[in-house]
């Protein structure tokens, strides 16, 4: 579904990503590990379509269509997904407002009617159950005021509410305590199913407990430096990056 | 060049005419108006809280004066149904210069006391001459040239302890098929502990000609009394109006200002609220969604004169394309008034390079002990939200048009009135989409105004 091909990009002119070659097929489930500032963030980033960012090389395909060449809204109704490692807070725009919207812009980019007002409320209902979201926070503005847990929550309940092809998440770990971890994890092994895959970006084996990697990348100054099975992860957490780091450094 | 000579003279030159045609009251404070004139000039822009507005241009049109108090065929009843849903208001209507009262006045009787002036200088006189011009200020020449040629006006009057039980609500409609000034005119007296909601919409039907709507407001609130009076205007390009609202607040009143401007050409509304008694309170909001070449100018004032009384204010601007924007609040604590808490914000939402806003907040206190502060901000959309939408597959401009509503929705949250606020929600939410004609409420299919 996915096809990376040398995959360049840069913020700033700092060049972030300098080659990036990585495939993706249905029901597979790929972990992109790696240190501080390799680029894990970056590469979700330009997947999605972040303004921020310039692709200056390469090429992504999904399924056929040139991911680039897309908006991001469009990257979106064509199935891509992004959790973000921070969640953006939207004052005044209300959950259900917000995701009333996001489906039937999806819905219209599919030639579809608008969903109705009782089976759009039915459909966040059987959702948000999936990650044991409270209904008040349903009904709050935008991620406003919700804690950190609650926030990585609430991509969950998006993801499972706009059933993403391709699901991205961005240290979904990061910030939470076991017991969110596990209804998080859990919420996305649900959603999970032979026809869509999940890229999961993390620093830390724990998450990979519950999410089962089938591959394990790598990456490491914007390239996948090593690619392997998930015993890849338990020999990370054992041994760091620093044994992958002097291997590459001095091959350079 | 001076814009208000050629009204001087009109005045001048057929004074009798005028006077023979309005009340005996109106003409009682004519001289005085007059004499506020001579010499007198209008603002240009860059003066003093005027710094974006050339109100010297906007007069400098000629407008046709209706000194011959002609009627105007047009019923606007005929044509004019408003549906804010479940208001169920009590209507009044006044076409370009003249006031008319809809079959649902009639709900009003033994409550409300809704008049034109001409009646109520027969009825009320003793209110009408205590309270006629008891606050508005003839320094102001546009204050001063309204009262110079005013011939008619709406008394609207609570007595004592009346809780009116349905809004009353009040539509100015341009339709004139000329270049027309009117000098609109309202008193509004609600007694002690009387209350009352007044909803206030400004429309123009013709979109092909200028009219500039010079207007005056007075509101009394007695002791006790409650006051909730929005005032809003879906015009268009042409329609140019210059509004100044005086309000003169006594002990433990509550008075809520709501302005709000949806679609317009050019607007200056000017508050001046004077708080006269203790444990009174005020709220000044204000609401502009401004795009095209869209003009709306602000300018508050509120002046706390006794102990322990407290006003709170927020305006908010969303402009777009070549829109202009202004405000300048002022909040005044004289001397020997301890415990006053005030708080005035503004803040504006650009949304395009070419949109512009003038902002200035001015506290100025003459007493310890008081809790006062202002803001202003002037910013662009978060461009970190507006990604975070379109990664959900919310297109840009859908995006843009959400966060522009989010923007507003607490200025409107403000409204007092479940209906009205309702019905704000979804005005602006038709406003951004752009399919807000020049009057959601209007069954005249008019042209929609951009």
């Amino acid at each position: 579904m996915l096809v990376i091909k040398d995959l360049q990009a840069s913020i700033e002119d700092k060049q972030i990503l300098k080659g990036i070659n990585l495939t993706v097929k249905p029901g597979e489930v790929h972990a992109i590990m790696g240190p501080n500032g390799s680029g894990k963030s970056t590469l979700s980033a330009v997947l999605t379509g972040n303004p921020a960012y310039t692709v200056t090389g390469g090429s992504v395909e999904f399924y056929g269509k040139d991911l680039l060449a897309l908006s991001p809204e469009d990257r979106a109704h064509e199935g891509l997904f992004l959790s973000f490692q921070y969640p953006v807070e939207i004052p005044g725009v209300s959950m259900v407002n917000f995701m009333r919207t996001a489906l039937n812009e999806k819905r219209k980019y599919y030639g579809q009617e608008p969903l109705s007002a009782a089976d759009f409320l039915k459909l966040m209902r059987e959702k948000r159950s999936i990650v044991q979201l409270d209904n008040k926070l349903a009904s709050r503005a935008v991620n406003e005021g919700f804690s950190g847990g609650e926030k990585k929550r609430n991509e969950i309940f998006q993801m499972a509410m706009l059933e993403p092809r391709l699901s991205i998440l961005d240290e979904t770990d990061s910030g939470l305590d076991i017991d969110a971890l596990r209804i998080v994890a859990s919420g996305v092994n649900t959603l999970k199913s032979k026809d869509n895959a999940t890229i999961v970006i993390t620093h830390y084996q724990r998450l990979l407990d519950y999410i089962k990697p089938d591959f394990v990348h790598v990456l490491y100054k914007g390239r996948i430096v090593m690619s392997a099975g998930p015993e890849l992860a338990l020999e990370l957490e054992e041994k760091g990056y620093d044994w992958i780091k002097e291997q590459v450094d001095s091959q350079q | 060049m001076n814009a208000l000579k050629q009204y001087i003279d009109l005045y001048d030159e057929h004074r009798d005419l005028i006077e023979q045609q309005s009340p005996a009251l109106l003409n009682t404070l004519r001289r005085s108006a007059r004499e506020h004139l001579e010499g007198a000039r209008l603002p240009r822009k860059g003066s003093e809280d005027y710094e974006a507005t050339d109100l010297e241009a906007v007069f400098a049109h000629d407008y046709g004066v209706n000194v011959n108090r002609l009627p105007f065929e047009a019923d606007p009843g005929e044509t004019f149904h408003c549906d804010v849903p479940n208001l169920s208001t009590c209507l009044y209507y006044s076409s370009n210069d003249a006031f008319h009262s809809s079959p649902t006045a009639e709900r009003n009787i033994g409550q409300v006391v809704v008049e034109p002036f001409s009646m109520a200088a027969v009825d009320y006189p003793e209110l009408m001459n205590a309270y006629y011009g008891s606050q508005a200020r003839l320094s102001d020449p546009t204050v001063a040239l309204n009262t110079l040629l005013v011939q008619d006006g709406l008394f609207i009057y609570v007595p004592d302890g009346v809780v009116a039980e349905r809004p009353l609500q009040l539509v100015n409609i341009f339709n004139a098929a000329l270049d027309m000034m009117v000098q609109r005119r309202v008193l509004i007296v609600v007694g002690k502990n009387a209350a009352i909601k007044l909803l206030v919409c400004d429309h123009t039907q013709s979109p092909d000609y200028h009219y500039l709507n010079n207007q005056v407001v007075e509101i009394v609130a007695m002791q006790g009394a409650t006051v909730d009076y929005y005032d809003m205007e879906e015009s268009t390009p042409l329609t140019r109006r210059v509004s100044s609202i005086y309000v003169d607040q006594h002990e433990g009143s509550n008075v809520l200002i709501d302005g709000i401007t949806l679609i317009n050409g050019f607007t200056r509304n000017n508050y001046h609220v004077e708080v006269n008694g203790e444990h009174a309170e005020t709220h000044l909001l204000g609401m502009t969604i401004a795009s095209g070449e869209q003009h709306v100018d602000s300018r508050t004032f509120i002046s706390h004169n006794a102990p322990r009384c407290n006003s709170n204010e927020m305006f908010k601007y969303v402009l777009n394309d070549h829109a202009v924007g202004a405000f300048a609040g002022k909040i005044l604590v004289q001397p020997d008034c301890p415990r006053v808490e005030a708080y005035q914000g503004n803040r504006n939402l650009c949304g395009a390079p070419t949109a512009k806003m003038y902002t200035k907040p001015q506290l100025e206190i003459y007493t310890d002990d008081v809790m006062c502060s202002h803001g202003s901000a002037v910013g662009q959309l978060d461009e970190e939200a507006l990604f975070y939408m379109r990664t959900r597959g919310i297109g840009i401009d859908e995006a843009r048009r959400l966060l522009m509503q989010a923007f507003v929705a607490d200025v409107i949250d403000g409204v007092r009135l479940d209906a009205l606020k309702d019905r704000l929600h979804y005005l602006v939410e038709k406003r951004f989409a752009g399919t807000l004609s020049n009057c959601a409420c209007c069954s005249q299919a008019c042209r929609p105004a951009k």
